[in-house]
């Protein structure tokens, strides 16, 4: 079970090697003649990832199909089946639409953000700067790697109208600051805000990445051919990059769409449900209110999409290495 | 790119003595904006109740204190906390080095029927959300009784996908001549594995290491799940149910929560400033092609 919003998630990348690694065959007498030692180095992981992750896919699957509640926890055989009631149910459920809305607004305003302000944070400390380079670095990293409750909290304050730091700079040149948090307008842009500090720092090493491949003489060629710094960003760094962005706004999206430590540490929802996340209904309706069928029926709406997604970056980066 | 090209363009950019400081002031602004609230976070940790409600608000604390911090161990068990994450992540740890690197092996240098589909199974585990998964894990983890245990915050983490192709994507590396000639003087398997492979890809392991467990030191809606006891909270659970704690007196309690979120950030970003090498290496091997 691997959450896909961390650093686990890059390794997703398409894999080139056409067949796994295979050591050169030496004839016939070599095929699987590690057939025992190989299955035997598998087991733990497979055992592991049977209990954990195939079964609860499948569980959850038909879980959505019950009428799961509280008592059957103890008794999930108890459960009786419903058909495709739970998911009528949730597209005529305000509240599920409204999360809906919610995290299509997160990943929609969102990912476009953390892509662009990434990629610049990987020009400007890849090309633009030569000292002090692993400093900077380190600096817009930082929030990636940090627990996101804590962080979550900081920014709680951070945005409090009363004593917060925003506050506080607003009111240095005279201004005042809205009830961020607060207020129903300001407050899904605000936790938005945070997500994009905190995750700018993936794509801006994915780009670094990607941008040390570049050999630097198709820069020069660029230069000497006259061409400007948006020239040279247009017509070299984002086609060049395309692979590595795809992959990174494909990450990103697939962080969002699961988005709940920030709503559920920053606003719990509120106010009035304008932060209510897919992930954070799914959590209440199971957790809060032992709804569980229903809240796998959610679960699995938002697994069709991010599974979808996946599909069509494999099929787009396939298309975009030929 | 150097100032310096070895072939002088006929239209030179202004490099050097106008856009290098302009350069360097955008990414110092944007050093300061990404770490304000990390600062913001550290000086209200040490703020009184007075510098803490003052408005408008002050930045760097009139008088420092250890006043939050007491009170934060006084009202939490910060010790008890810190020793489940600790504990948890430590387990976690070890297993995922274990398990990840003994898959790793296999998938790159033994040849078995089935590898390529249980490489393609670990691709697939890579791509799920694991997180949506949860409603059965609590059932199942409830029906072993393993809720509110360490192994039930454990388990479900014990071999992350990302491990495996991690360890698999080193493990290439190492040349077969090497393992063919373990093999002819009779080595077996496991000795190759633990004696020749596995000191080979210490940086390999290294970046697991850091991997897993920040992994789960981070790790929050798991635990938030499986913990009902107090006394089983990891520290990102005691700190988030402490700040949404309606009852918690507001202007005390910010302090305190500053102090909480520094005590448990601070170790992480001490290990990422110490090791930062081995995490852009990890993204950099699993990620792009």
């Amino acid at each position: 079970m691997s959450l896909t919003t961390g650093p686990a998630a890059h390794a997703a990348a398409v894999d080139k090697s056409p067949e796994p690694g295979a050591p050169p065959r030496r004839g016939r007498r070599s095929l699987n003649r590690h057939n025992l030692t190989g299955w035997l180095f598998s087991t733990p992981f497979l055992v592991l990832f049977g209990l954990f992750m195939l079964f609860p896919i499948v569980a959850t699957l038909l879980m959505s199909f019950t009428d799961f509640g509280a008592r059957h926890v103890t008794r999930p055989l108890e459960a009786e089946f419903v058909g495709l009631d739970n998911y009528t149910k949730l597209f005529q459920d305000d509240t599920f639409l409204k999360a809906l809305f919610n995290t299509a607004y997160f990943v929609v305003v969102g990912v476009p953000a953390t892509i662009v302000l990434g990629l610049l944070a990987a020009i400007l400390l890849n090309n633009g700067i030569d000292r002090a380079r692993t400093f900077f670095r380190i600096g817009f990293y930082a929030p990636v790697v940090t627990t996101i409750v804590a962080v979550a909290i900081v920014w709680r304050f951070v945005l409090d109208p009363s004593d917060g730091l925003i506050t506080s700079l607003a009111s240095e040149v005279g201004l005042s600051a809205p009830d961020f948090l607060g207020s129903e307008t300001w407050a899904m842009p605000s936790l938005i805000a945070m997500a994009v500090w905190r995750n700018l720092g993936t794509v801006m090493v994915l780009c670094i990445a990607g941008l040390q491949a570049i050999p630097t003489e198709v820069r020069e060629a660029a230069r000497l051919d006259g061409a400007g710094a948006w020239q040279e960003l247009r017509r070299i760094t984002v086609p060049l990059l395309r692979p590595t962005l795809l992959y990174a706004t494909v990450i990103t999206s697939i962080g969002y769409l699961n988005v709940f430590e920030e709503p559920f540490v920053m606003t719990q929802g509120g106010p009035s449900d304008s932060t209510l996340t897919v992930s954070l209904d799914m959590y209440r309706e199971g957790f809060n209110f032992f709804h569980m069928g229903y809240a796998s029926a959610m679960a699995y709406v938002l697994f069709v999409v991010i599974m979808g997604i996946t599909v069509l970056q494999l099929r787009l980066l396939k298309d975009n290495t030929r | 790119m150097t100032a310096e090209t070895a072939v002088k363009a006929p239209r030179p950019r202004r490099t050097g003595r106008v856009r290098k400081p302009l350069l360097y002031t955008v990414a110092s602004v944007g050093l300061l904006v990404m770490a304000a609230p990390f600062l913001w976070m550290a000086l209200s940790a040490f703020k009184t109740r007075q510098d803490l409600t003052a408005s408008p608000p002050v930045w760097i604390p009139t008088t420092w204190t250890l006043d939050n911090f007491s009170a934060l161990l006084d009202q939490l068990d910060m010790p008890r906390y810190f020793l489940n994450s600790l504990i948890v992540a430590v387990l976690v740890t070890v297993s995922n080095l274990l398990f990840c690197s003994m898959l790793g092996y296999a998938l790159a240098k033994l040849d078995f029927s089935g590898r390529s589909k249980v490489f393609g199974l670990v691709l697939a585990a890579l791509m799920v959300p694991g997180n949506l998964m949860i409603l059965p894990l609590y059932v199942l983890m409830n029906g072993m009784g393993l809720i509110d245990t360490y192994a039930g915050l454990v388990l479900p983490f014990a071999a992350g996908a990302f491990g495996v192709f991690l360890m698999r994507q080193f493990m290439l590396q190492v040349p077969d001549e090497l393992l063919e000639a373990a093999r002819i003087d009779g080595a077996g398997e496991w000795y190759i594995f633990w004696r020749i492979v596995l000191p080979l890809v210490k940086p390999a392991l290294a970046t697991l290491t850091i991997f897993a467990f920040l992994g789960s030191w981070n790790n929050f809606i798991w635990p938030l799940i499986a913990t009902n006891d107090p006394d089983k909270y990891t520290l990102p659970v005691a700190l988030a149910t402490f700040a949404n704690d309606p009852n918690r007196t507001v202007a005390g309690g910010n302090g305190m929560l500053m102090a909480g979120s520094l005590l448990v950030v601070l170790p992480v970003l001490l290990v990422f400033a110490v090791l930062q090498r081995h995490f852009t290496q990890g993204i950099a091997t699993a990620g792009i092609k």
